[in-house]
């Protein structure tokens, strides 16, 4: 087990970071394009493309919340090497991981405030399959629509309405990655 | 290059710089706050748009840097040589090559593509700050989207001027929802804000970060019968005869005469290599 903790790292953090955030930024910047991210891998159940956003965003400064499956001891004590980042309940979270169903109730995390929409949760969902097929997508970063398998139109159609605030999607699979910020309208 | 980590910033507050892009991304147009750090050079050299170059910068990336236009101004050489010294990057004077492009209020002429970065120097990201001086109020207005103030401003030049007078940092409304001070580029770029590439914005003396993603709605704002209009100076180009692309005005002599010339300097030698020449342009 120890020696799980210590590995899966980046090889050398500030290049593989730097590729791996210009993987999410592209993917945030035009939601429903699906990136790759390499470079890293976690513990089961934590997929490749959760552990390199995790080492790329995370970090003493951001709690994260672990749903269900994804809060093992092995996950865990990966993420405190790794990261340092402290482990928090639902609400208090700016990052939090785990399977779409396991992340319920949906509603509990920080939506940010009127005159700080930034302060809103960041969700990490691992997805069963991603791939350009499903829910229809529009607004800023897509030129005129664009299809992507999303966890729950319902949940992203309420998020949107709630524009400026609401919370933004990472949505993974495998080492593949795809965003679904609150600005994206779903149908 | 092995003295420096890679691209200058240390690691966490790339990440730092990096979440607030995320959220910037995510809420086009609204200033996400950031710990801005100090940086070998002083405010107002465009240490905003430093920090965010260095968060996006990968190695692969060919890197240009432009101060109104121009390649080769001081500032723009010497972030130029900041990057290729502390992140080993290739760097290019040309639009069409360049990964990333960090500019000091200008857009470049040539149409931006897909995958390309426009990191914006920007002094004062605050839209509302000279007709509001409290930090307070002006994110309390941000809030309720209460922009009347704005528009009394731009009403004020039509009644005393006969026309918007305001020429540069023309304020935009990003998709329907935050009034944005674009940085200090010339009314004639706005129309480009709606582009392909990815635009970053960045004010380090002020701490704020925000973001146009691709395609997304910026409309500058105008009245119905006063119509936004992205001006320039009359005139074409005397070195490569465009007659479409933002002008400077230079002074030549004592006697008052004086041409204009193509403030994007990429654009206007591009140009001139394909054999255009302006009034006072030599064929090259």
């Amino acid at each position: 087990m120890q020696a799980q903790m210590l590995e899966g790292g980046f090889a050398e953090a500030p290049r593989d970071a730097a590729i791996a955030f210009r993987a999410a930024m592209r993917a945030m910047a035009m939601p429903g394009a699906i990136e790759t991210l390499t470079g890293a891998a976690g513990p089961a159940p934590l997929s490749p493309a959760a552990s390199v956003l995790l080492l790329t965003l995370c970090d003493p400064d951001t709690p994260i919340h672990l749903a269900w499956a994804h809060d093992t001891q092995d996950v865990q004590e990966w993420i405190t090497f790794h990261t340092g980042a402290p482990f928090v309940a639902a609400d208090q979270a700016m990052f939090a991981l785990g399977s779409w169903e396991a992340l319920a109730p949906h509603q509990d995390y920080a939506i940010g405030t009127a005159e700080y929409p930034d302060r809103a949760a960041t969700l990490i969902v691992e997805m069963p399959a991603l791939a350009a097929q499903g829910a229809c997508l529009s607004g800023p970063g897509i030129e005129t629509e664009a299809q992507l398998t999303v966890p729950d139109i319902a949940f992203s159609q309420v998020n949107a309405r709630l524009y400026p605030l609401g919370v933004d999607m990472f949505l993974t699979h495998g080492n593949r990655v795809a965003a679904l910020p609150r600005s994206t309208q779903v149908r | 290059m092995t003295d420096y980590n890679f691209a200058y910033l240390d690691e966490q507050t790339k990440r730092m710089i990096r979440r607030a892009i995320l959220k910037g991304l995510a809420v086009p147009g609204y200033q996400v706050p950031f710990a801005s750090r100090e940086m070998p050079m002083p405010y107002g050299w465009g240490t905003g748009g430093v920090q965010l170059s260095a968060a996006v910068m990968t190695p692969d990336d060919t890197f240009k840097v432009i101060d109104q236009g121009s390649d080769d101004t001081t500032n723009a050489v010497s972030i130029r040589r900041f990057f290729e010294r502390t992140a080993g990057v290739a760097v290019t004077e040309e639009t069409q090559e360049a990964t990333v492009i960090q500019t000091r209020h200008r857009i470049p002429e040539t149409p931006l593509e897909a995958g390309q970065i426009l990191v914006y120097q920007v002094p004062i990201p605050e839209p509302l700050r000279f007709l509001e001086p409290s930090e307070v109020e002006t994110r309390k207005m941000h809030s309720l989207e209460e922009y009347g103030l704005m528009h009394v401003k731009l009403y004020e030049d039509i009644s005393q001027h006969g026309a918007i007078a305001t020429a540069y940092a023309y304020p935009v409304m990003v998709r329907d929802r935050y009034v944005m001070d674009p940085s200090p580029i010339p009314k004639f770029d706005n129309p480009k804000l709606h582009s392909p590439a990815i635009q970053l914005f960045g004010a380090g003396r002020e701490q704020r970060i925000y973001a146009v993603p691709p395609f997304t709605k910026v409309v500058s704002l105008d009245f119905e019968d006063y119509p936004f209009e992205a001006s320039k100076a009359e005139g074409a180009c005397a070195l490569c005869g465009a007659d479409n692309s933002y002008l400077d005005e230079v002074i030549m002599d004592d006697a008052g005469h004086r041409m204009f010339v193509c403030s994007d300097s990429d654009f206007c030698t591009t140009r001139r290599a394909r054999g255009h020449v302006g009034t006072e342009g030599v064929p090259s």
